[in-house]
């Protein structure tokens, strides 16, 4: 509002920002009228199929020219063999592949034994439990080979993806002009949906591990770029200048000064590769990497939620341990020793770990039940456990509520309001969309949002964009009308907001894929279930930043408004959510990013939009066209993106928040 | 007092902007810093000369912004200048290359740094070592010698500690262990002991002199504290907007500012703390009778100067009496400041 005014005493005579946009509203609404009127020419309503140009075949052609003809294929077959030994030698040692080096897998004991000494030293016992626990639990429920297919991938993609994250951040970070030119790529390749990560690597890494690692490596990426760059930018000029005169070369300065003083950075980016990496390795079920999602995949596939339930916790349990141990890395700061302390206390644990390892790989050769358990011998409780959770959706209440929600959710309000948004002819949608972003972000997002609908528009997929739109808008809508009440109610005591942002944190962590569990498990393979699996996902970051933006409200304005006397209400309403509005909008802003990420996995249930397509694709070759898929998913997420971050520093720098 | 010049510097300037150099050179003459601003440009350092002797200890002295920062980070060429010339040691430090510039780091000069610039992932011992392993020195030599550097700081027992668990004076011993483990000619301070408390920073400053007695490194020192100033300095220099206002002795800088802004910045200062008897002693009248010495401060020669008779009262530097001081005016420094 501030801005407007502004903007209206600055130049009288001119529209401002928000009348363009109503004068766009207008227009649009004028058109739909028009449509329903059946006095709207059809070209108007959609795009005539002889002018949508044929961008997929000639895709096609661009890459078979890249692929063959300039060899690329044969590069990166090349690089395929070296990966796959890589990739087989840790298949070996996990879960005793005939491979090279060709010896017997690690007993799972003595897996769980270094897990217990590692979360011991970075976090004391609670740690040591967590990891120890952790693979105990997946050895004992007779999961473990599939957890090892799955780690064995993730122990190459992790450092991999970290050593090329890490010299490109560096490479960004001294090259200003290579920063710039990787901004723009990075942020494509953070909302592209994974999809059109998978074809390409099944195209140029063969089906299996090596195309599943190369999408898990080129997934986790971006983040250790962005966090390295930003941890060298944020080193102490007086350090560098320490370095300096201490009369470093520029290698020494890099190595000695820059890497070393950026650790916390670096480490948050390792924390988040380790979390991308098991994240995308299950999602390369779908590309026929075995392992943990592969399982879950086919247990959700034959509706055995009592084994889905049992993978999903093994699935969450190892997130949760990776994430809590890498977390404490970062926080992990170096404790100095007594003079003369002797080198077995110095290094207590690494000799600790060092003799359980080996004592375990011995004991497990005498009692092999350590070493590895069979099948009938896990404590699987998966028949019980569908048993179970069948009988608890089939119960009175649960079925009521879940047959309400049917019958009225959606039959009343998604089915009429996805017929709704497609009935809008195609210009007039654009034109809503642009007056949304001009309204919101400024010219330049209306611009963006414009080009990007009009693209969208003429790859001819219209009709399975405006429904993963749908979905998106239905989901986060209804993320907020739960969300945001639990977050406001939560971040009014310190203790809620702090338990409340933990389960927000821990349910982060969770690989995406877990999420369609509950959807599935209360709503079948129905259209519901794929807003709810959208909804739970978008939730998390909604209630978490609301929280954050209430609680990081200057104290002193709080007490101005008690000293006004305010009540709680108008406390509320007047100071606490203004302030805390560009906060919010940011996890807004996550929340609708999230929901596109989740549409297009939610292609597993059966939907209609871009993220069916983009799975079909997925059997085939049909490179072009899955990147066309891809394209439109990252453009609409872009959008909104842009759009709404936009206005959140906008409205910051009019509040005088920090930006 | 300098007999021989380690650092020179004449007309530096030191201006920010996008194309400093271009600018310098077509700028007309006499610009003021708020003109220069105007232009989009900043001057840090403007047309400073300056020159500082061996063994001298030289503090500059200015408000934030006013550049002295600027202008020491100039001397050791963590900055480039725009104009102007730096000869260190007689050699202009503009034109050494990346290499020669490092050797010059590696073995003449040492910097202390205001909030430290210790590496955190290194212990006390590394820090102070680090200057020793950037230019190579073996394992048992640099481990020798830094640990000479911290018991010099009286860090005896915290060798291995690491900088955050240490509080901020500790913190600020190693800085000074690091900067001298190469054993540099010239020591660059900047505002050493600004971020610590009062009572810190005023142990740390005699645990300065005391150093500065066992080592008589050529020094300069930067603070916007002029009690500091006072305290340390051979000479201050004092510094607004970029340029030095005025250059001399403490005394002379209490006695005769050259500026109005520096009488305002003298105004509030116990002239008698600062001025000693060999200032105020005139070789051409000696006096008679038992001599003062040079060094003395009017405020130590206070009962003298109440009780005594006599109208002048001999001043000697070295056994030997250099003149005589006026009583009245060691009286009208002494009752100026009541």
């Amino acid at each position: 509002m501030a801005e407007a005014t502004a903007n209206i005493s600055a130049r009288p005579a001119a529209l401002t920002r928000s009348q363009w946009a109503l004068v766009l509203v207008v227009i649009a609404v004028v058109m739909t009228a028009l449509q329903y009127a059946g006095l709207l020419p059809a070209a108007l309503h959609r795009l005539p199929e002889y002018l949508v140009p044929p961008f997929a075949p000639m895709l096609d052609t661009v890459f078979n020219f890249v692929k063959d003809d300039l060899g690329l294929l044969a590069f990166t077959r090349f690089l395929t063999g070296l990966l796959e030994s890589v990739l087989d030698a840790s298949a070996n040692i996990l879960y005793g592949k005939r491979r090279w080096p060709n010896i017997e897998p690690i007993p799972w004991s003595a897996i769980a034994a270094i897990a217990a000494v590692i979360g011991y030293y970075l976090g004391g016992w609670r740690l040591a439990v967590l990891g120890a626990g952790t693979f105990i639990w997946t050895a004992l429920i007779g999961q473990w080979k599939i957890a090892m297919e799955t780690m064995s991938v993730i122990v190459v993609a992790a450092p991999l993806a970290f050593l090329i994250g890490i010299t490109l951040g560096i490479v960004a970070w001294r090259k200003p002009w290579f920063d710039r030119m990787i901004k723009p790529i990075l942020s494509i390749l953070q909302t592209i949906p994974f999809f059109t990560y998978l074809l390409p690597a099944v195209i140029f890494f063969k089906v299996g591990p090596t195309a599943g690692c190369v999408a898990t490596i080129v997934f986790a990426i971006p983040p250790m770029i962005l966090m390295t760059t930003l941890g060298l930018q944020k080193v102490p000029p007086e350090i560098v200048e320490a370095g300096h005169m201490s009369g470093c070369t520029r290698r020494q300065l890099l190595f000695k000064v820059y890497l070393p003083a950026a650790r916390t950075e670096i480490l948050v980016g390792v924390n988040q590769v380790i979390m991308l990496c098991l994240a995308m390795v299950v999602l390369t079920a779908f590309i026929g990497m075995p392992g943990l999602g592969a399982k879950l995949l086919a247990m959700m596939g034959s509706f055995k939620l009592g084994r889905s339930f049992e993978i999903g916790v093994t699935i969450v349990l190892l997130a949760v341990m990776l994430d809590r141990m890498s977390k404490a890395w970062v926080v992990k700061q170096p404790e100095h020793f007594e003079k003369g302390t002797s080198w077995f206390v110095r290094h207590k644990l690494f000799v600790m770990g060092a003799v359980l390892f080996v004592a375990f790989l011995l004991i497990a050769q005498v009692f092999p039940i350590l070493a590895e358990i069979g099948r009938k011998q896990n404590f699987s409780q998966g028949k019980e456990l569908d048993g179970l959770i069948k009988g608890f959706v089939a119960l009175d209440g649960v079925q009521a509520i879940t047959g309400f929600l049917r019958a009225f959710l959606n039959v009343k309000v998604l089915i009429p309001f996805r017929n709704f948004l497609l009935s809008i002819p195609t210009p007039a949608l654009i034109l809503l969309i642009t007056a949304f972003a001009l309204w919101l972000g400024g010219p330049k997002q209306a611009r963006n949002a414009l080009i990007f609908f009009c693209i969208i528009a003429l790859t001819g997929w219209w009709d399975r964009s405006v429904i993963t739109l749908y979905s998106v808008i239905s989901a986060v809508v209804l993320a907020m009308i739960l969300g945001l009440p639990m977050g406001i109610a939560a971040a009014r005591s310190e203790k809620w907001s702090r338990r409340m942002l933990l389960v927000c944190d821990t349910a982060q962590t969770f690989p995406s894929f877990v999420y369609l569990l509950p959807a599935i498990m209360l709503f079948g393979i129905t259209d519901i279930a794929v807003i709810f699996s959208i909804l739970i996902f978008a939730m998390v970051p909604l209630v978490r930043y609301t929280i954050e933006g209430l609680r990081t409200v200057p104290p002193e304005m709080i007490e101005a408004a008690d000293m006004a006397g305010a009540t709680r209400m108008q406390k509320l309403r007047h100071v606490q959510l203004p302030l805390a509005l560009p906060t919010m909008a940011i996890g807004f802003n996550q929340a609708i990013m999230f929901a596109f990420f989740m549409v297009i996995i939610a292609a597993f249930i059966g939907t209609q939009d871009l993220g069916q397509e983009l799975q079909r694709t997925l059997a085939g070759t049909d490179l072009g066209k899955n990147f066309v898929l891809g394209i439109c998913v990252a453009l609409m997420a872009l959008t909104f993106d842009m759009t709404i971050l936009k206005w959140a520093t906008d409205r910051k720098k009019v509040l005088g928040l920090e930006s | 007092m300098a007999s021989e010049t380690v650092i020179s510097c004449k007309n530096v300037w030191k201006i920010f902007g996008s194309d400093p150099e271009k600018y310098l050179a077509q700028m007309p003459q006499g610009h003021s810093f708020d003109d220069i601003r105007a232009d989009g440009y900043i001057a840090g350092v403007k047309d400073v000369s300056l020159d500082v002797g061996r063994g001298e200890m030289l503090v500059i002295m200015g408000l934030s912004g006013s550049g002295k920062s600027t202008l020491v980070r100039c001397f050791s060429r963590l900055h480039d200048i725009t104009g102007g010339i730096i000869e260190v040691e007689g050699c202009d430090i503009m034109k050494l290359s990346e290499k020669e510039l490092i050797e010059l780091r590696r073995n003449k000069m040492g910097m202390v740094f205001q909030s430290f610039g210790l590496l955190p992932h290194r212990t006390v011992l590394e820090n102070v070592a680090f200057p020793l392993e950037m230019r190579g020195q073996d394992r048992h030599a640099r481990r020798a010698r830094a640990l000479e550097m911290v018991k010099l700081v009286g860090l005896e027992g915290r060798e291995d500690y690491f900088p955050r668990e240490l509080s901020g004076g500790q913190q600020q011993r190693v800085g000074i262990a690091r900067s001298l483990a190469i054993e540099p000619d010239i020591w660059f301070l900047d505002e050493p002991f600004s971020a610590l408390d009062p009572l810190i920073r005023r142990e740390m400053q005699d645990e300065f002199l005391r150093l500065q007695g066992l080592l008589g490194k050529t020094i300069v020192f930067i603070t916007h504290d002029f009690d500091e100033a006072l305290r340390l300095a051979d000479r201050i220099a004092i510094m607004k907007d970029g340029a030095v206002e005025q250059c001399d002795t403490p005394d002379q800088i209490v006695l005769n500012p050259a500026t109005e802004y520096v009488r305002k910045f003298t105004e509030e200062i116990d002239k008698a703390r600062v001025v000693h008897a060999g200032v105020l002693a005139k070789a051409d009248t000696p006096g008679e009778g038992e001599a003062v010495d040079a060094g003395a401060t009017v405020q130590e020669l206070a009962r003298l100067l109440v009780q005594d008779t006599r109208a002048v009262i001999p001043v000697v530097r070295a056994g030997t009496v250099i003149g005589g001081m006026n009583r009245q005016d060691g009286l009208a420094i002494l009752l100026e400041g009541s």
